[in-house]
């Protein structure tokens, strides 16, 4: 088995998470955009904050239903979840989740860097070859994914748009930190300049 | 042969009302008659949960988006929630559970007792307000009682189905 190739190790990941994000979020439009604790959270906000971003704080292991939730709530609309390999991996049960649901408009877009650096760059379950794709894919996710080129990373984006999902894109990124840049903390002010984006009080 | 309790379709009623349209659960024999009337009604989306903490995540998406839902569970559900539960209290997110509980009347499983004996409690202090219903003929009236609250007033609500009410689960037919 080629572990670099599948299991996206850090000898695979040459993609920089600050030039993934801006990339998948060109042109959003009325993107609706959850981003996981920790770092996923400052490189999206690094790329510009948006009323139709929800950040989160704390609640680890929740973003992807959340995306989830929001997803049937608003069928028309397209929602890209942002978060990291950790995050994710304390949440996987809801791949199962989203793999019955079967969300046309939802994509989890990991940023597989198989460490944890909001907590000192310990290496995470990746490290060691466990492939979130392949969990995705067990799991019925037909749009489960590696991608390690920024061409792939663009023709994501493009599908993120054309409501092809439910994806699961495993961005294999590399572990390095980039400065910190932190948005509201505020869970109600996002909570509410969210839902007034899409008509609500 | 006991009838068939009215309090499940009561529920059913007052989600339909309160317009309930996500409904996230874990499989449980004390609210199979309400999952299954959820899963029939078009204008609901059941959702089946690995465990009860991704409904958390759930709901929170939904109010985000626009929809009100709720989260059916057991008691021993309760237990897998309590770190998601501070999306709830920091984003002000309206929540309703309905909690079938385990570990007290008639219980035959002492495994279910010591999460059920702090179930209300758990949930009282993670910031969740708790109504309890010992007879059927009460149901109905608490659960409209807590969907207002929780939906009217941005509140966490659990109303909590007591063992007794639910019935002495038949091992043996």
């Amino acid at each position: 088995m080629d572990h670099a190739r599948s299991g996206g190790g850090p000898a695979a990941a040459r993609l920089k998470r600050r030039e993934v994000v801006p990339a998948l979020l060109h042109n959003r439009g009325d993107l609706l955009v959850v981003s996981g604790l920790g770092s996923a959270c400052y490189d999206a906000f690094a790329a510009g904050d948006h009323p139709r971003n929800f950040y989160l704080w704390g609640a680890m292991g929740s973003a992807a239903m959340i995306g989830l939730g929001l997803a049937l709530a608003q069928p028309e609309q397209q929602v890209l979840v942002i978060t990291g390999d950790g995050e994710m991996l304390m949440g996987m049960g809801s791949l199962a989740t989203i793999g019955v649901q079967q969300p046309a408009n939802l994509t989890v877009a990991v940023l597989d860097n198989a460490h944890y650096s909001e907590t000192g760059m310990q290496q995470s379950h990746t490290s060691a070859g466990t492939s979130l794709r392949a969990v995705a894919a067990g799991c019925g996710i037909g749009g489960a994914i590696d991608i390690h080129t920024m061409q792939e990373v663009a023709a994501l984006r493009d599908q993120i748009h054309r409501g092809a999902g439910p994806i699961l894109a495993c961005i294999h990124v590399s572990p390095e930190e980039d400065p910190r840049v932190l948005p509201s903390r505020d869970g109600v002010y996002l909570k509410l300049r969210f839902r007034e984006q899409l008509g609500f009080k | 042969m006991t009838p068939t309790p009215r309090w499940p379709s009561q529920i059913h009623d007052v989600l339909k009302s309160s317009d309930v349209r996500q409904v996230g659960y874990v499989p449980d024999a004390g609210h199979a008659r309400l999952i299954t009337l959820c899963q029939e009604d078009p204008h609901m989306r059941a959702v089946v949960l690995t465990t009860e903490e991704e409904g958390i995540g759930l709901v929170t998406g939904a109010w985000i988006g626009g929809q009100r839902s709720t989260l059916l569970m057991q008691s021993s559900g309760v237990g897998n929630c309590v770190n998601q539960l501070s999306l709830i209290r920091v984003c002000r997110i309206p929540l309703l559970i309905l909690v079938t509980m385990r570990g007290e009347f008639a219980e035959f499983n002492p495994w279910q007792v010591p999460m059920g004996s702090i179930t209300q409690q758990s949930l009282n202090l993670c910031g969740v307000t708790t109504y309890r219903a010992e007879h059927a003929e009460e149901v109905q009236e608490l659960v409209q009682a807590a969907a207002d609250l929780a939906f009217n007033g941005d509140l966490a609500v659990a109303v909590l189905l007591s063992q007794r009410l639910i019935g002495r689960k038949q091992w043996t037919k």
